[in-house]
């Protein structure tokens, strides 16, 4: 890590000059309708070593990004429906800076 | 007739579908991703493959590529389009067809020769196959399991927009056994079996593909 949290702003130099850069995370699920075979072989294997205490494993993808100055929250939305998920069988969460 | 092939990066099967094309009878014609240029194709075919090493998802990165742009428009406007696994993949991405294909139920890659039922003998690129025929093709793949919300199949079912249903056993765990689905106007197939590796008895299982792609030159010249 380079110093920021997820989620606070960073400064980062970008060739000679300080630019600040903001950090944008985006969670990636399957709809809980869609099964999840993934998920499932990781509770699989789960079950195999003994923790037989958890009952559900979704599998999803976590993107970070690493946005110049402040972050459209508007053009971040349509980046996050649009291409990191497919609408049809994702649902999404973007999680701004928070400070 | 000129049927256009497009390779992506990763495409595998741009050689066997042009293979196919030329086979049926059509003049097959090699079409860039990254470019912006149809060639004044009669139509187009997404071949197999692993485009952008299903990178993001499968056909996510290459449904937004610059000729995909090109190929939404002109479907629109009647274009008539085949996507073949991958390329299927391609165009449910593009949101051409409905849907999405996803990691297979039993998480294997899967590859066999599999029996397709044909349910609908009137789209563009099925009029020579009829309805309840049984065809034999082969399907490799490891995301091919076609999903959507109930109410969304029941709509395409309603619609009557299922062309092919896997028959003697699903291969990836698709929905209600699905296949293969088209467009409203019937032009745009997509379908995660591969017609063309079944045009010769040297080579494939059956020549049942060719059928596709004599279809679709039937259309073109009574357009």
């Amino acid at each position: 890590m380079d110093g920021g949290d997820e989620g606070h702003p960073v400064a980062a130099g970008r060739t000679g000059t300080l630019v600040g850069v903001s950090r944008v995370v985006v969670d990636v699920v399957l709809k809980p309708e869609i099964s999840d075979p993934q998920g499932q072989a990781v509770l699989g294997a789960l079950g195999r070593l003994g923790h037989d205490s958890v009952r559900s494993v979704r599998q999803g993808k976590h993107f970070v990004l690493e946005v110049d100055g402040t972050p459209d929250e508007a053009e971040l939305k349509r980046i996050a429906e649009t291409l990191l998920a497919n609408p049809v069988i994702e649902d999404v969460e973007l999680h701004l800076p928070t400070d | 007739m000129r049927i256009g092939v497009i390779t992506f990066p990763g495409s595998l099967d741009d050689v066997d579908a042009a293979r196919a094309v030329r086979l049926a009878g059509g003049e097959p014609v090699v079409l860039w991703h990254g470019d912006h240029d149809l060639k004044d194709v009669d139509a187009v075919v997404l071949p197999g493959g692993f485009s952008y090493g299903d990178y993001l998802r499968a056909g996510a990165i290459a449904a937004r590529s610059p000729l995909m742009q090109d190929v939404v428009d002109a479907a629109k406007r009647g274009l008539p389009v085949l996507g073949i696994c991958n390329g299927f993949q391609v165009l449910c991405e593009a949101g051409l067809l409905p849907g999405a294909l996803t990691r297979n139920s039993h998480l294997h890659f899967r590859n066999r020769d599999q029996v397709l039922v044909v349910e609908r003998a009137d789209t563009t690129w099925t009029t020579d196959f009829t309805v309840g025929q049984r065809i034999l093709i082969p399907v490799k793949n490891g995301e091919g399991r076609y999903v959507g919300s109930d109410a969304d199949l029941d709509r395409l079912e309603g619609e009557g927009r299922v062309v092919f249903r896997y028959a003697d056993g699903n291969p990836n765990g698709s929905s209600r056994d699905i296949a293969g689905v088209a467009s409203e106007n019937g032009r745009v197939v997509g379908l995660m079996p591969h017609p063309e590796h079944a045009i010769e008895e040297l080579t494939g299982p059956s020549t049942d593909g060719l059928g596709f792609f004599t279809s679709v030159l039937k259309a073109v010249v009574s357009a």
